[in-house]
């Protein structure tokens, strides 16, 4: 007998569909700064990267992606001679993290509902 | 005739989009929870208590008798965690973090606990009359509570902070006893008003 292919699983109807979704805060790194900064004034690139266990690199390309989309604004200082750099999230990128939330929660309220 | 084969799942395969939301909602709870406890820490509020430690350093050093100078610390030490819970509620209510979420708990409940013990072990020395290794044994509980309430978080600075004073602490245990109202006024003064000060910078108030 050949492989078939499952079924697909059927769900509830999705409210809206993903291409919907912010794909600027869906990435998982990107979406740990957001919510990391969202309850603190700021975070150091360090403090974010031991936070979300995650690279210098990898960091660095989702912090561009976000500050360039404004949703953090990146300020660099130094201290005595080490650079510091500091996040902190923009308005713009406090109301994307509560539309993403709101999106994620009608999502599972509407697979709970049906 | 072919042979039913059930293949294995594609690791690639896209995860339903109501299922992502669960897991994403519980990963932005967990990252929230991680960085709220630090950055909760009214670093203000530390210089505060450390300026009453230096004040109630320079009172006790003056005193004639050990339960005067004990009675001067213990009354400093509860107008400090006064100011430190006033402090860490303005912060709290500020950066809209519920003092009683789950890490920020566990972060006051470790702190609380070893000081709760440090004041019966202070009462059963005072008893013994021998108070000698009272600072060792207070800067040792604080250091304590301070490292295990920060361990919930991926942020450093306040674990570092209970570091300093455990090591503060080691060298007091074995330090001559006239020594010890510096170094609890190096602990509890310096290390607060610095690390107050640090926290304050970084991470606001």
């Amino acid at each position: 007998m050949a492989y078939r292919e499952p079924a697909p699983e059927r769900h509830a109807p999705i409210p809206e569909p993903p291409e919907s979704l912010d794909r600027l805060i869906h990435a998982r790194v990107r979406l740990g700064v957001v919510s990391a900064l969202a309850v603190s004034d700021s975070l150091s690139f360090n403090d974010l990267k031991s936070l979300l266990k995650t690279t210098d690199g990898n960091l660095s390309v989702h912090a561009r992606k976000l500050e360039e989309g404004g949703y953090i604004e990146c300020r660099k200082s130094f201290e005595g001679r080490v650079p510091h750099t500091i996040y902190v999230l923009t308005e713009a990128g406090r109301n994307a993290l509560e539309r993403y939330l709101d999106h994620m929660e009608a999502l599972i309220h509407s697979v709970r509902d049906h | 005739m072919k042979i039913a084969r059930k293949l294995p799942n594609r690791p690639d395969a896209p995860e339903p989009l109501h299922t992502r939301a669960v897991h994403d909602l519980r990963f932005i709870r967990e990252t929230m929870e991680a960085a709220a406890p630090i950055t909760a820490v009214p670093g203000l509020g530390l210089v505060a208590m450390g300026l009453i430690a230096l004040a109630a350093a320079a009172l006790a050093q003056i005193q004639p008798t050990a339960e005067r100078w004990l009675a001067i610390w213990f009354a400093a030490a509860m107008l400090a965690v006064g100011v430190f819970g006033v402090t860490l509620w303005f912060k709290a209510r500020t950066s809209g973090v519920s003092l009683w979420q789950g890490s920020l708990r566990r972060f006051v409940l470790s702190l609380f606990t070893p000081m709760g013990a440090g004041a019966l072990l202070t009462t059963a020395m005072l008893l013994a009359r021998n108070i000698q290794p009272v600072p060792g044994m207070w800067l040792l509980l604080y250091g304590t509570g301070v490292v295990t309430g920060g361990a919930y978080s991926a942020i450093r600075i306040v674990p570092i902070m209970g570091i300093c004073f455990l090591c503060l602490g080691s060298l007091a245990l074995f330090s001559p006893t006239e020594w010890g109202n510096a170094m609890l006024a190096l602990g509890f003064g310096g290390f607060h008003v610095l690390f107050g000060l640090v926290i304050a910078r970084r991470y606001g108030g």
